[in-house]
């Protein structure tokens, strides 16, 4: 710094041209240790507040399961937490909501799995840049939309055609939310499908594939990974879904697995009761904790399901 | 007037039949009369071929021929069009938007152009082995018996026998014939490009492209893959495109010398590469260029 005169460059200036002066070395670590800092707490608030979601939920179950054994909560097949005579069958609550995240599935994976075949593989660009908008707004429909469609559209309609329906069903919110995940399911799969690079599939074609042998032999299994956890998150969101089942599936806490008619899911049971007027402390109040504690149990399932399957087919290419 | 690539096609043989000849009079100098050689029977030939991918003119009247059962190297600097040459044999550039061809690459014995053909079928019969190992995400097993079963062979008995033909053909047989039912991505770069060798010869093509099979592979790898190709030699008509001019001398009976989209130079390997006839092939093959 001699070599400038100080008229020009003050003793307090820095800059980095012929060595940076030690203020400014110390100013700039100083920021980054900030920086880091602040990421940091980003990160940590995230994990922060699932372990205090996690931990509210344990907390607030463990009176419950103090007075029901889980023997109990697991076997018995009625579910009446108000009634004067409670039991406590957490599975009546389970079997609806399985029931209606099967439907849904076995909606979403033919319907995605097409559309993203379609899209992927088959259709051209300027195609899919007309699709996808549509996929979005299929997307941003509100699911109370989608509850109050399945409950005054597509029940009256369906009982045309099996006159056995009740008014309350899981088949309506099941094949409703079915349509609700497909733009998710399709869009993760296709994304995972481009990615399968082109020298995968001209390999395939040089062997004398045609198109649909290509998708169904080259790229469906080089991107399995990813197609697996699209389905999957689908699933997590078809079990997590409420609004839907709260509107069609009815409140009526009925074991068994018959999509023909009404059953409280998880999501609905907690809906109703979070509602309801009870007493703080109530058994049937805990009981909201224990159903919350089951549903997350199930997703956090499905989400290690998923994190396998994708350990198990990697993409390597 | 007298088609000029027939011309050249009688040229090529004579020049092959005449250097055989010279090695056989060697021999036994005091013969009058030389053994009597085959001719050479070739299995496909372009005429006037030229190729576009949209605007841009890529090849200029290329005309070859492919000799039955010998090995044809396509040589010539990068972007001389030598992958696109060897892409037209399996109409690869169809997958793509904006190609257009002109002229012909005729199909012998039945004398047909696969230009006219549908790609599907013109690639049931000529096989494809790529610059970077592709194995599809299966099992090395279902990699080899994937060109039998889109052919149609569904009889495990058969299949069997076929996928450890090929791999036995490709070398890899005795690396993998105790983990056929593993992922084929557990091979090492080397052998995944075998496995895409076996994979490309268990359907039994009339022809095996190769396009630079070695570039993305370590010279260990690299020299297996040589041998295996000397040892397919005489038995299956194999084009390589290869940016290695030691490796084009090394494995191939015919060299084909491109520059700019043009064929330049075509002949008996040997011969293109001690006594060239074009100056542009001579810079070439001398490093002088390329």
């Amino acid at each position: 710094m001699s070599s400038i005169p100080s008229s020009v460059v003050d003793a307090d200036s820095e800059c980095l041209i012929g060595g940076a002066s030690e203020a400014f070395l110390r100013r700039r670590a100083f920021w980054n240790r900030v920086a880091a800092w602040l990421l940091f707490a980003a990160a940590a608030a995230s994990v922060l507040v699932t372990i205090g979601i996690v931990y509210v939920l344990i907390r607030d179950s463990i009176p419950f399961f103090e007075q029901v054994p889980l023997s109990e909560f697991l076997t018995d097949t009625q579910w009446t937490p108000v009634f004067k005579n409670a039991h406590f069958g957490v599975m009546t609550l389970v079997s609806a909501t399985l029931t209606v995240a099967g439907i849904a599935l076995a909606v979403a994976i033919p319907a995605g799995l097409g559309l993203a075949i379609f899209l992927s593989e088959y259709a051209n660009p300027k195609l899919r840049e007309a699709v996808k908008p549509f996929l979005e707004l299929l997307e941003g429909v509100p699911t109370v939309v989608y509850g109050f469609f399945a409950l005054l559209f597509l029940t009256p309609m369906l009982q045309t055609v099996i006159p056995g329906l009740s008014g309350f069903n899981l088949l309506a919110p099941g094949l409703v939310m079915g349509i609700m995940i497909l733009p998710y399911t399709a869009s993760v799969s296709e994304d995972a499908m481009r990615s399968v690079p082109m020298g995968l599939r001209e390999a395939g074609y040089a062997l004398g594939f045609s198109r649909f042998r290509v998708a169904a032999q080259v790229v469906i299994p080089a991107a399995l990974s990813g197609i697996t956890a699209a389905f999957i998150l689908g699933m997590s969101r078809a079990v997590g879904e409420t609004m839907v089942v709260a509107i069609a599936a009815g409140q009526n806490p009925n074991f068994g697995f018959n999509p023909l008619e009404g059953a409280a899911t998880i999501t609905a049971y907690i809906v109703q009761m979070a509602m309801g007027d009870l007493p703080h402390g109530s058994i049937a109040y805990q009981s909201v904790f224990a159903a919350g504690l089951v549903l997350f149990l199930i997703t956090l399932l499905f989400n290690l399901i998923g994190f396998y399957l994708r350990r198990r087919f990697r993409e390597v290419y | 007037m007298q088609n000029p690539t027939k011309t050249r096609v009688k040229l090529l043989m004579n020049e092959m039949t005449s250097s055989q000849h010279t090695s056989g009079a060697m021999r036994q100098q005091q013969d009058v009369q030389p053994e009597p050689t085959s001719a050479p029977v070739l299995r496909a030939e372009a005429r006037n071929l030229d190729f576009w991918y949209g605007a841009t003119h890529i090849l200029k009247s290329v005309s070859m021929a492919v000799v039955d059962c010998k090995v044809t190297a396509i040589i010539g600097p990068s972007g001389c069009g030598k992958s696109t040459l060897l892409r037209c044999f399996n109409r690869m550039h169809d997958l793509y938007p904006g190609n257009r061809y002109s002229g012909e690459i005729q199909l012998y014995p039945e004398d047909r152009n696969l230009i006219e053909m549908d790609p599907g079928m013109v690639r049931l019969r000529i096989g494809m082995v790529f610059q970077k190992p592709n194995p599809f995400s299966k099992s090395i097993f279902e990699n080899v018996a994937a060109g039998l079963r889109v052919r149609g062979v569904a009889d495990k008995r058969i299949l069997y026998e076929r996928v450890e033909q090929a791999l036995s053909g490709a070398a890899l047989w005795d690396e993998v014939k105790d983990r056929l039912h593993d992922s084929a991505y557990g091979l090492s770069g080397g052998q995944q490009q075998r496995l895409c060798i076996a994979r490309a010869l268990a359907p039994q093509p009339d022809i095996l492209l190769l396009d630079e099979p070695t570039s993305a592979l370590d010279p260990i790898a690299t020299a297996k893959i040589e041998d295996l190709l000397t040892v397919l030699r005489n038995t299956v008509t194999v084009i390589i495109v290869t940016h290695n001019m030691q490796q084009a001398a090394r494995i191939s009976d015919f060299t084909a010398y491109m520059h700019l989209g043009k064929l330049v130079e075509y002949g008996v390997t040997e011969k293109v590469f001690t006594t060239p006839q074009s100056p542009m092939t001579n810079d070439y093959i001398t490093g002088r260029f390329g």
